[in-house]
């Protein structure tokens, strides 16, 4: 220690490293911080409503300006179940286009279809609104709908009549709107899937479709899982296209052909005449509910995954 | 530091230190409020805007309910909304408010009944039912009764009301009110309100592309953008018992027949809805522009004095033409006299027409 230091030896944080330091800590800390005060100001603008109305508010339905009466449990169902509608027609519509992308598509198809499934995701949501509105539900009408009533007609999912606007556009325009996620993320998972898992399948004899569903597949679970949730939390928060197609009507019902309405389209049809501050306030009530399902769904999807992958298979890790 | 970028800077600091174009007193006044009116304010203030160069007026359509809250917070200089302030929001802020109405609106039943050439007559209490749920097909014989003649297929009756708050859902359910003790008993009056029967769609654009893919909806829209899209509307009887055709002299007819019920002394806030006056369409509304009774900046507050009568006399050619009813010309003298009780520091602001 009796020499002198040579100049470019380590002598501890220098003040740019520890400003570069503070700088990013910082900006590290700004997402947390700006979720926590989002949380905190909705809870602050729905307290009138809290207090007027007490839970009750989550599972009465009805919903009156006029009367400064409020109750979002039409909303709650409508956004659960047009969502669930949506996954169940997207993913295995989404997941089979991965599986046929990665595993069964020739070579010089691969990339055109992917980058079109993937550009579904680049369509404004208003446009999807718009076809929705003068394609979508003129062939629901005419093709869809009336064979679906013929041999469902007897379960409480297809009665009553169709008007044209209700859940069953909703769920469809969604599906399409959270494909290209599912199926863009399951398809990175899917190649991320060692090819020696793939081999070991083919070489005990098993089919390509067996090597898929007994090898591929279950590598890959927990990054498809964590696929679908992000197609969820999409589709939970959509807006403009499912108003323009859902019908809008604070109602429940089982049946899929009647209208509905969902909280993200309530709170962006209602705000700007939100005349009085208790109407207010119930709409960010609303959007309090819509902020803790959206949090609570992808807290579960985090357990489900660590629950069913430990951290060993593909794509845990990136979630 | 590149070159590039030295010379944006450059460029951006000569722009910043130019000297800014040589006009008197620059008085800037800003607004917001009704989406209704929006397309003839901004066309006033712009036609305004090349007469007076020393005014800047700016108007923001963010919704009568965003209009009235930043009215009373006093982020804006004036306010601009379709159904007037409740008397607890005009306490709230001490009564500073006038109402002036800058034109009308009219709101009308369109339908989707394909293959029908003629109108399809309406009376208040059919309409009512109508959206009430009780009547709940065409082929009813309360409609078949009052539309001889128009061959009224058996079809359901699909009702399209309004998604989002309006001041157009407002003018419809205040008339609805009017004339039905049951609507008013059931639903009400209001920017939204709880619908018995129907489907919501967002904005006019919204109810017509409901109602023209839905066949035997019946929906309303406001009559600016039924007449620009020649969509088929209702025709309505009014408190005199004669069929009208929405029109804008109908409109301007009806603010006409309710200025008999107004009183030279009205503060403006009146439904004109189910108005008497033989030739009236009866589902009709002013818009309102919001201004203080007092402000505390007399330059400000005349120049938007003057701008709100240039646009109450001058500006109202311009409304038949975007589709806005212009007001009664007899209105005018009323509004004169609400318009000079607007003081700031206690003294009035615009004493009459000749003041500029």
């Amino acid at each position: 220690m009796s020499s002198p230091e040579p100049r470019w030896t380590l002598r501890g944080p220098n003040t740019g490293d520890r400003a570069y330091r503070v700088v990013l800590t910082g900006l590290a800390l700004v997402l947390p911080l700006l979720i926590l005060v989002l949380f905190a100001q909705l809870v602050v603008s729905a307290l009138p409503a809290i207090a007027k109305f007490g839970p009750s508010f989550l599972w009465t339905s009805t919903w009156d300006p006029v009367a400064e009466v409020y109750g979002a449990a039409p909303m709650i169902f409508g956004t659960l179940a047009s969502s669930f509608l949506a996954l169940l027609i997207a993913i295995p519509l989404a997941v089979g286009v991965a599986i046929f992308l990665t595993e069964f598509a020739p070579r010089w198809l691969r990339q055109p279809v992917a980058f079109l499934v993937e550009l579904l995701a680049a369509i404004p949501s208003v446009v999807y609104g718009l076809w929705g509105i003068f394609v979508l539900i003129p062939f629901l009408r005419a093709h869809v709908v009336p064979p679906l009533k013929a041999v469902l007609g007897w379960t409480p999912f297809f009665q009553g009549a169709f008007y044209g606007n209700s859940l069953l556009a909703g769920g469809i325009i969604l599906a399409i709107m959270v494909v290209p996620y599912i199926a863009a993320v399951s398809r990175e998972v899917l190649l991320a899937v060692p090819s020696s898992q793939r081999e070991a399948a083919l070489a005990m004899g098993a089919t390509r479709w067996e090597a898929v569903r007994s090898a591929v597949l279950p590598y890959g679970r927990a990054g498809i899982i964590g696929a679908i949730i992000l197609g969820l939390g999409r589709s939970l928060g959509e807006t403009m296209a499912v108003t323009m197609v859902i019908g809008n009507r604070h109602d429940i019902g089982l049946s899929a052909l009647q209208p509905a309405y969902t909280m993200a389209a309530a709170i962006a049809n209602e705000f700007t005449e939100a005349t009085t501050d208790m109407y207010l306030s119930a709409l960010f009530e609303v959007g309090l509910i819509l902020f803790i399902i959206t949090v609570a769904v992808n807290a579960l999807a985090r357990l489900l995954i660590w629950r069913v992958a430990r951290g060993a298979a593909v794509g845990s890790r990136a979630l | 530091m590149n070159r590039r970028l030295l010379i944006t800077i450059g460029i951006a600091g000569a722009l910043a230190c130019a000297p800014p174009p040589p006009v008197a007193a620059q008085v800037r006044l800003n607004g917001a409020g009704a989406t209704f009116p929006n397309i003839i304010y901004q066309n006033w203030i712009l036609t305004y805007n090349q007469k007076f160069d020393n005014v800047e007026i700016n108007y923001q359509s963010i919704g009568s309910g965003g209009g009235i809250r930043q009215f009373s917070e006093k982020t804006v200089d004036f306010g601009g909304s379709d159904a007037p302030m409740t008397d607890s929001a005009i306490a709230a802020i001490d009564g500073n408010v006038l109402h002036i109405p800058t034109v009308l609106g009219a709101v009308v039943a369109t339908y989707n009944l394909p293959g029908l050439a003629q109108a399809v007559r309406f009376t208040p209490d059919v309409l009512a039912d109508i959206f009430l749920g009780k009547i709940t097909n065409w082929s009813d014989a309360r409609l078949t009764s009052i539309n001889p003649g128009v061959t009224l297929p058996n079809q359901d009756i699909i009702v399209v009301h309004r998604s989002d708050g309006s001041g157009t859902t407002y003018v419809w359910v205040d008339y609805l009110t009017k004339v039905s003790p049951e609507w008013a008993r059931r639903v009400g009056r209001g920017t939204s309100v709880n619908w018995p029967v129907g489907l919501g769609g967002r904005g006019n654009e919204g109810v017509t592309a409901t109602t023209r893919q839905t066949p035997g909806a019946i929906g309303y829209v406001e009559l600016g953008y039924a007449l620009i899209n020649k969509m088929p509307v209702g025709v309505v009887r009014n408190k005199s018992g004669n069929w009208i055709t929405p029109s804008l002299e109908s409109v301007t007819a009806a603010a006409a027949g309710a200025m008999r019920d107004m009183g030279s002394d009205t503060d403006f806030r009146v439904s004109i809805t189910d108005p008497s006056g033989a030739q009236a369409y009866p589902i009709a509304s002013f818009t309102w522009l919001l201004v203080r009774k007092q402000y505390p900046d007399a330059a400000k507050s005349r120049e938007l004095v003057t701008f709100v009568w240039w646009a109450l006399t001058d500006g109202q050619a311009k409304a038949a033409g975007l589709g806005y009813a212009p007001l009664p010309a007899a209105l005018r003298p009323w509004i004169q006299a609400r318009l000079t009780t607007i003081t700031a520091g206690g003294r009035p602001v615009w004493t009459g027409p000749s003041t500029r």
